[in-house]
């Protein structure tokens, strides 16, 4: 127990910096230590659930595969295939995050055999009907915001860093995301949205975590509500399958047209 | 249909299924989806020609069966078929795909019936070769015949090279005397003409490369083989009645399209130099661009505005009712559950006062139907545009299928 608080006592002394720490400074670290986490997966393939929900409680589903490569150095390259509803089956997204300006994406035609080119410079909009807007789906990178810590506190039993982001992006939907990650495994608990106007727009809350090759920790269920509709999209993530071998060439218009 | 293409057909299916039965036994997706879809057409005007109808209604049935190996090659077939009551020769029967796709790390080959699409415009498809246009389907030449073809797909870090060899020709379809959407002259299948003496067994060839350089995607293509799009010469048929004799033509076609991305822009070129069809050889362009206002009025609405000119250097002498034409369309993507969307434009000749209109709406019902709108009307037809045989052919189209 001694050699125990030694050990507690000398990290903490090596965790402190010599002079305070801004908020901002803080944030930044946070974030910093979270993409560090996150390094390292390779490949993912999962199965997701997207569960719509207007105002007056109607609901309807999409069901969408998903493939995911990491890039050193760069955001992730991901396809999104449709399998229901059945008219847009075969439906397929192909997305190159990067790290600053905008991402490359194609979108692919089934009915026409056709990949279209699409313009993502305003990741603002819906991602397939849903209330995630594109620059919420596609890969988190730290340059992507600025960063500033407000406080901790206990979340959900878990005691979590509050800490403000402020997108680079010009052309994003938000002015701020409050985050609250959880101290321990760096799971994004719930992330408040602000358009804008800086009026509150939507509330993610994520849940149902597992922690996958004994390092990450990925969330079962993501929901989000807009509060400025009324309307909520869940989504359910199921069958993550990490290190498939993926490579560059399964993320290129020719896979984009057979990925099915 | 011709029957020895049917047998070729059939042997190919044969052949693709022995494939299929040797090469894996460890299949792991077995997969049926597909559509029915019952179709109303109404034309508000009368018909200007003899055995034409104010109205049909049909049934379309197209279902998919496709199944993966471990090795992810994969197998394909997809069979369509149309019952008509206004046009016998819209009645029909196509194998739009029976493709066997071999994956390998360094290259994908398909052999088997298929449909590839090229290019980057949106209202008029100028580059887009490969297949036949299946027109009594749609007269937007975006359904097509299913193409016999071997497909050879090399993707490198310097782009995209593909081999296609053709040996069999589709021949384009054409309404029948019932049918509305045509000139005042029937097209005779029966009497084609073709320019190689091999006629529908003309080997055809294509080249294409294509690639991302940053924002801007490119595709060069070469065809080399039977024009898709026929020349119609005058003839008579054994009643004395004037008809269109198709002739198909060998050609040469050298093509360029590109799209290029600058922020909310996407910038649309599509360029073709053909040698072969008629006495001269032509030049054809189509490009414009696409741009999208994301949540318009706070609603969380897509807008997108789409203008378009389309040139051909044939002018008044061009196969094609788009030879000096301004395209501007307006769509709107609700972002529902439903899926809502609408596509409303407007194609303006530039050398006549000749305009048409058309809107295409859709909605989905449910997890599985799926309601589409058609309307399109002809405005201001002078005698000497090419669709003036058509100018009372306004068509309001509903269609309600199900997807499964």
């Amino acid at each position: 127990m001694k050699h125990f608080y030694t050990f507690l006592i000398i990290t903490s002394l090596l965790a402190t910096p010599v002079f305070a720490e801004t908020p901002e400074e803080k944030g930044l670290a946070i974030a910093k230590e979270d993409d560090k986490r996150d390094n390292g997966f390779k490949d993912f393939t999962a199965n997701m659930v997207m569960l719509l929900k207007n105002k007056q409680g109607e609901e309807s589903s999409r069901h969408i595969r998903n493939k995911t490569l990491e890039v050193e150095g760069d955001g992730d390259k991901s396809i999104s295939i449709f399998d229901r509803p059945r008219d847009v089956k075969g439906t397929a997204l192909l997305n190159f995050t990067h790290k600053v300006g905008t991402d490359d994406q194609w979108l692919f035609l089934p009915a026409l055999k056709r990949v279209k080119r699409i313009s993502s410079a305003n990741k603002s909009g819906s991602f397939m009907g849903s209330e995630f807007a594109y620059e919420d789906v596609t890969s988190q990178e730290v340059e992507k915001y600025n960063y500033k810590w407000i406080r901790d506190e206990e979340y959900k039993g878990e005691l979590s860093f509050v800490f403000e982001r402020y997108p680079v992006y010009k052309n994003s939907g938000y002015t701020r995301q409050v985050v609250w990650l959880d101290q321990k495994d760096y799971k994004i608990l719930r992330i408040e949205f602000f358009d804008r106007k800086n009026s509150p727009l939507k509330t993610l809350t994520q849940s149902d975590f597992k922690q996958y090759l004994d390092k990450f920790w990925y969330p079962g269920k993501m929901h989000m509500e807009n509060h400025q509709t009324g309307k909520s999209t869940l989504l359910t993530w199921t069958n993550y399958k990490f290190h498939n071998g993926l490579s560059d060439k399964d993320f290129n218009k020719n896979s984009l047209k057979r990925a099915r | 249909m011709h029957k020895l293409y049917l047998k070729r057909c059939a042997f190919l299916f044969i052949l693709a299924l022995g494939v299929f039965l040797y090469s894996s036994p460890k299949v792991f997706a077995h997969e049926l989806s597909g559509y029915a879809a019952g179709e109303l057409r109404l034309f508000p005007n009368e018909a200007l020609y003899p055995g034409q109808n104010e109205q049909s209604a049909s049934f379309a049935f197209q279902p998919e069966y496709y199944h993966e190996f471990k090795s992810g090659s994969s197998f394909t077939f997809v069979p369509f078929v149309r019952v008509d009551s206004g046009d016998q020769e819209r009645t029909h029967f196509d194998i739009r795909e029976l493709t066997f796709l071999w994956l390998e790390e360094d290259f994908e080959l398909r052999v088997g019936v298929r449909k590839v699409f090229w290019g980057t415009t949106e209202v008029l498809h100028l580059v887009d070769i490969i297949n036949q246009t299946d027109l009594v389907e749609n007269t937007d030449t975006e359904d097509k015949l299913g193409q016999p073809m071997a497909n050879l797909s090399l993707s490198r870090d310097w782009g995209t090279v593909d081999l296609f060899w053709m040996p069999f020709f589709r021949e384009r379809t054409f309404a029948g005397t019932g049918g509305r959407l045509r000139g005042a002259t029937i097209v005779d299948e029966d009497r084609v003409q073709y320019e190689s003496a091999a006629e529908e067994w003309h080997s055809d060839w294509a080249f294409r490369y294509s690639h991302t350089f940053g924002d801007l995607d490119l595709g060069l293509s070469q065809f080399l083989g039977t024009n898709r799009d026929p020349t119609l010469l005058d003839g008579t048929d054994s009643s004395g009645n004037a008809i269109f004799i198709p002739k198909y033509e060998q050609i040469k076609q050298t093509s360029i399209d590109a799209s290029y991305v600058v922020g909310d822009w996407l910038w649309k070129l599509e360029s073709l130099y053909r040698t072969g069809q008629g006495n001269d050889d032509y030049f054809a362009w189509a490009g414009g661009f696409e741009y999208t206002f994301v949540g318009v009025l706070e609603s969380g609405m897509d807008l997108g505005l789409v203008g378009e000119w389309m040139f051909d250097t044939r002018e008044e002498e061009a196969t094609t009712a788009f030879e000096n034409d301004i395209a501007t369309a307006i769509r709107l993507a609700v972002n529902d559950a439903a899926s809502t969307e609408a596509l409303l434009g407007w194609v303006q000749d530039l050398d006549t006062s000749a305009r048409f209109l058309f809107l295409e709406a859709s909605r989905r019902f449910g997890d599985n139907w799926l309601l589409t709108a058609e309307l399109r009307t002809f405005l201001n037809q002078p005698m000497e545009d090419f669709l003036f045989e058509q100018r009372d052919d306004e068509i309001m189209q509903i269609e309600l299928a199900y997807y499964f």
